[in-house]
């Protein structure tokens, strides 16, 4: 078993483990990193309940392996909610509009969306539905996931607006 | 399959209150109590709980369908490094155990079918449990698999219900030599009698629905040890208490040996309704000593190897007058149980009732058959039975209404179930229904009579069609199997109180109804109201569980009576401080105040702390209560969908859907919309996409995985309406009826009635996949 030391920053704060060379990040942030948030459903990049951003973009930490995040910054949902333990606007908008049933897909949901909330200009439905198809939910139907996520694009670019 | 966005949303008329309504909690649309931890990563599930030196577990599954496991060779296997323990059919106890999620019954003759043991040496279905291994890591137990050797005497698999029922002679097990697990008749009326009738209309039809899986997004999971002498498992299950009831029987051990507990799962819909992993991992504990040992199912083996919903066929003949009146209809159904009995029988005789109830006018007549297969074990799932008759039944409705030119909402009108129906079987009553007015909303919101008149002349390659389809679905599982919920609630010394529901949370949003009923009865409000989600059978009061969309009915009770228990205890203490009599107090927003006024004598927090803490007279108020439930009431509910069809594609596209429910009293608008579109959006599937494939040979399962197998995702959902007609039921706790299941069952045949709305093409098995509709569209000259 080969054992490599990695580098990198997870949920803004800089990182080193020392990882087996054929164990996924999923493995690294669930075990070692201790980041429970992190959900799997099946190993294999299927589901999305193992998605984490890295570098900005959303990824199944179950098929990346731990040595590929090398240098990399890593954001799980521990890293999505506020710093003083409150509710960030998505995961607000998730609680309120319902979009929360058995939960096991959540964090993987509010990690694909947070490139959809960001962006500059509002997306359709369709859209939103085609970014988050990667995600599956054997719960909601998607209504009320799309719901929340075009809820808190919207008052973002808002809010940008604004100034 | 990609669906149009539809920009009309369904505008959700803003009810008018009353007073009292606008102090009631129940009836509001709350958030959910647990959804916080759950979107911030707090929330525990089992996989979050294993602690690091867990052992891990594997199974090692047969690799034929029907057979003997003869020998093993294990040298190799016990050679990987990491190996702790391997174990075989050969060395589990020689007990036969069942695995259905239903209550245990004391007449031997209703009691579950024992026919697995915990790794078993007669193989029955391809993937059976023969073998496992426990090691330090999981790559050491996978490893260890791989090595193992065996050698079976090996059967010709028994893949359909024909096939079992033609090849008896080596049965699939001795105890049932015809491979039928089940059988029974009922009659109504006099069949042969009715149909003598001058004048009537026969229609007859044959249809089949799948085998179809759950795919909740947490696979199977648990893990056991040992502590203070007992067994511990945790689980991720439906049902706590009638797993260990199950893992005491598998292990031949007291059930106060068996402790289970069970955190937030990652959904059930039915395939948790069942004991999966749980009793061969109590077991694997013990063969190290009460290490703590997880055996966790890959997504493949949840799909394989746990539980899938029944395959049926139905053949239905209908007679009826001109008018459109029923006046004799018999059904005819096989189920298809695959190796293990699990629920067996009890689906399909809950869908032939179901045939009966729904429509119960005229001579009505039975006949069902379970019979065992080869195939993957078939269990709960959503709706126990109904998806599968009323995809037969509400197509051939409107396979009535294309022979006989009625209206098929006529005709399900003139037919369907009233107020007041007392079933002649189970005596189940209908205590309130809304059927009518939820098909006259579907029927407005769709526009549905006119377009399909319009619908039905067309042609062309893309086309239209619209369908509906009706249900009837019972609130509990009375009288078939015992109804039993028991409750507690303790207060805490700042007025707060900790609810303890048997009762489970799934995801569908049991623990926010019961914290929301509590603080309705109590009169305190919903923050004071500390639910314990996690069950634990040491501590946790009985109930057998999240299934049969019961949990509101008869856990709903089970909180109003402790609740109302609870209160008495709480005014009584409160009486004895302020000198007046309880009976003059109530509670209102945690405060004690004379009845029927409003200013506060006394806080509930400074009742708390004094019957805590008083020198005089210390009392900790408690109140535990069961509610042993004899009643039950239909819900009911409609899809109405339009679909596109592009025919040279053989491809379906929904347009619009709307599903109306009548669940009584709604308690939580948030949740009760949520658990509609979980349904419609599993309805869809079962409806277009779903069906499990297994190789003809092998009886293997093909697409045991969630890219092949092809379960609804975003882009393939339509916008879901939902709306709710409320008649408040006088049964249930807040005038609540069943809610749960019922979403997913009328969408399936709403499509297909809308295929043959838009084609003249009666499909009459679903889904309505490409494959399937390109064979039928060619023989229909479409194509
Ligand atoms: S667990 Fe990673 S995609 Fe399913
Ligand atoms: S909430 Fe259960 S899978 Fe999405």
């Amino acid at each position: 078993m080969t054992k490599k030391s990695i580098k990198c920053r997870v949920n803004g704060v800089n990182r080193e483990y020392f990882v087996d060379v054929r164990s996924s990040l999923m493995d690294l942030l669930r075990g070692p990193a201790g980041l429970d948030s992190i959900k799997h459903g099946c190993d294999v990049g299927e589901c999305g309940a193992c998605t984490v951003l890295i570098n900005g973009r959303p990824f199944n930490s179950c098929i990346y392996l731990a040595v590929w995040a090398e240098g990399k910054e890593i954001v799980t949902l521990e890293g999505v909610t506020n710093p003083d333990g409150s509710l960030s606007d998505i995961q607000q908008a998730f609680v309120d509009e319902g979009a929360v049933q058995c939960g096991i897909c959540t964090p993987g949901f509010i990690m694909a969306s947070i490139p959809i909330i960001n962006q500059e200009t509002p997306s359709t439905r369709e859209e939103i539905r085609r970014q988050i198809s990667g995600n599956l939910c054997r719960c909601t139907g998607y209504q009320k996931i799309v719901d929340a996520i075009e809820k808190t694009q919207k008052k973002r670019i808002a809010e940008k607006k604004k100034g | 399959m990609l669906s149009e966005p539809n920009q009309t949303k369904l505008t959700q008329k803003m009810p008018i209150l009353t007073l009292e309504e606008m102090m009631s909690i129940v009836g509001r649309s709350l958030n959910r109590v647990d959804a916080s931890d759950k979107v911030t990563g707090k929330a525990k599930y089992t996989g979050d709980l294993v602690t690091p030196n867990t052992l891990v577990a594997k199974v090692l599954h047969s690799t034929i369908a029907n057979g003997v496991v003869k020998s093993f060779n294990l040298d190799e296997a016990w050679k990987v490094a990491g190996v702790v323990d391997i174990v075989t059919c050969f060395d589990v106890p020689d007990i036969a155990f069942p695995t259905a999620g239903h209550p245990w019954s004391t007449v031997e003759a209703y009691q579950d079918i024992a026919d697995r043991k915990l790794l078993n040496t007669r193989v029955r279905l391809y993937g059976d449990d023969i073998a496992a291994v426990i090691a330090e890591t999981e790559i050491a137990a996978q490893r260890a698999l791989k090595k193992i050797e065996v050698t079976y005497e090996e059967y010709k698999p028994l893949l359909t219900i024909e096939e079992a029922l033609a090849n008896t002679e080596i049965p699939i097990h001795d105890e049932f030599p015809t491979n039928i697990v089940k059988s029974h008749k009922y009659e109504i009326g006099n069949f042969e009698e009715a149909i003598k009738a001058p004048n009537l209309i026969k229609v007859e039809g044959e249809y089949e629905t799948p085998i179809v899986k759950h795919c909740h997004i947490e696979p199977a999971i648990s893990f056991a040890y040992e502590e203070a002498g007992k067994i511990v498992v945790v689980s991720s299950t439906q049902i706590p208490h009638i797993v260990r009831r199950v893992c005491s029987q598998a292990l031949g051990l007291p059930i106060g040996k068996i402790r289970i507990i069970k955190p937030y799962i990652g959904g059930g819909f039915g395939n948790r309704q069942d004991a999966l992993t749980e009793p061969l991992n109590a077991y694997l504990t013990t063969r190290v000593r009460g290490r703590p040992v997880k055996l966790e199912y890959t997504r493949e083996e949840t799909f394989a190897f746990t539980r899938v919903r029944h395959a049926m066929h139905f053949k239905i003949t209908s007679y009826l007058n001109r008018e459109g009146d029923f006046v004799a209809r018999s059904v005819k159904a096989y189920s298809n149980q695959g190796g293990y009995a699990s629920h067996a029988h009890a689906l399909v005789a809950n869908a032939i009732n179901a045939f009966r109830m729904m429509y119960p006018v005229g001579a009505i007549k039975g006949e069902a058959y379970t019979v065992y297969t080869n195939l993957a074990t078939a269990g709960a799932m959503r709706a126990y039975g109904i998806p599968q008759i009323s995809f037969a039944l509400e197509s051939h409705i409107d396979d009535i209404a294309k022979v006989t030119g009625l209206d098929p909402i006529a005709i399900r009108k003139r037919n369907m179930m009233k107020l007041g129906y007392v079933d002649p079987i189970t005596t189940i009553t209908c205590h309130s229904t809304g059927l009518e007015e939820c098909i006259e909303r579907g029927e407005k919101y769709l526009n549905y009579s006119e377009k399909r008149e319009k619908y039905s002349k067309q042609s062309g390659a893309i086309r239209r069609g619209v369908g509906m389809s009706i249900f009837c679905y019972k609130s509990c599982v009375y009288p078939i199997n015992l109804e039993t919920s028991a409750c507690r609630l303790v207060l805490n010394q700042d007025g707060s109180a900790q609810l303890q529901m048997g009762a489970t949370e799934i995801g569908q949003g049991a623990d926010t109804v019961f914290t929301m009923m509590a603080a309705e009865t109590l009169g305190f409000t919903i923050d004071k109201i500390h639910l314990i989600s996690r069950q634990d059978t040491d501590v946790t009061p009985y109930d057998s569980g999240a299934y049969g969309s019961r949990q509101t009915y008869v856990g709903g009770m089970s909180v109003k009576k402790t609740a109302e228990k609870f209160k008495a205890e709480i005014l009584k203490f409160a009486g004895k401080l302020l000198k007046r009599d309880p009976w003059d107090l109530d509670i209102v927003e945690n405060q004690v105040v004379r009845k029927n006024k409003k200013e506060p004598l006394i806080s509930v927090a400074d009742v708390a702390i004094e019957a805590c803490y008083s020198l005089k007279e210390s009392i900790h108020i408690a109140a535990e209560e069961t509610h042993h439930c004899s009643d039950n009431t239909y819900a009911f509910g409609v899809c109405f969908v339009e679909i596109e069809v592009d025919i040279p594609l053989c491809q379906i596209k929904v347009v619009d859907i709307i599903n109306v429910h009548d669940s009584g009293k709604i308690i939580n608008l948030q949740t009760a919309t949520g658990q509609v579109h979980g349904g419609m959006s599993m309805g869809l599937g079962y409806g277009l996409t779903e069906y499990l494939k297994f190789d003809p040979k092998t009886g293997r399962m093909l697409n045991d995985n969630l890219l092949d197998y092809k379960l609804m995702t975003a882009i393939d959902t339509p916008e879901l309406h939902a709306d709710f007609v409320m008649p408040y039921d006088p049964t249930g706790p807040y005038g609540n009826k069943a809610l749960g299941e019922p979403p997913t069952i009328p969408v399936a045949p709403a499509l297909r009635n809308a295929l043959l709305n838009a084609t003249g093409v009666a499909v009459n098995s679903n889904p309505l996949n490409p494959q399937k509709l390109f064979y039928a569209f060619k023989e229909a000259n479409l194509i």
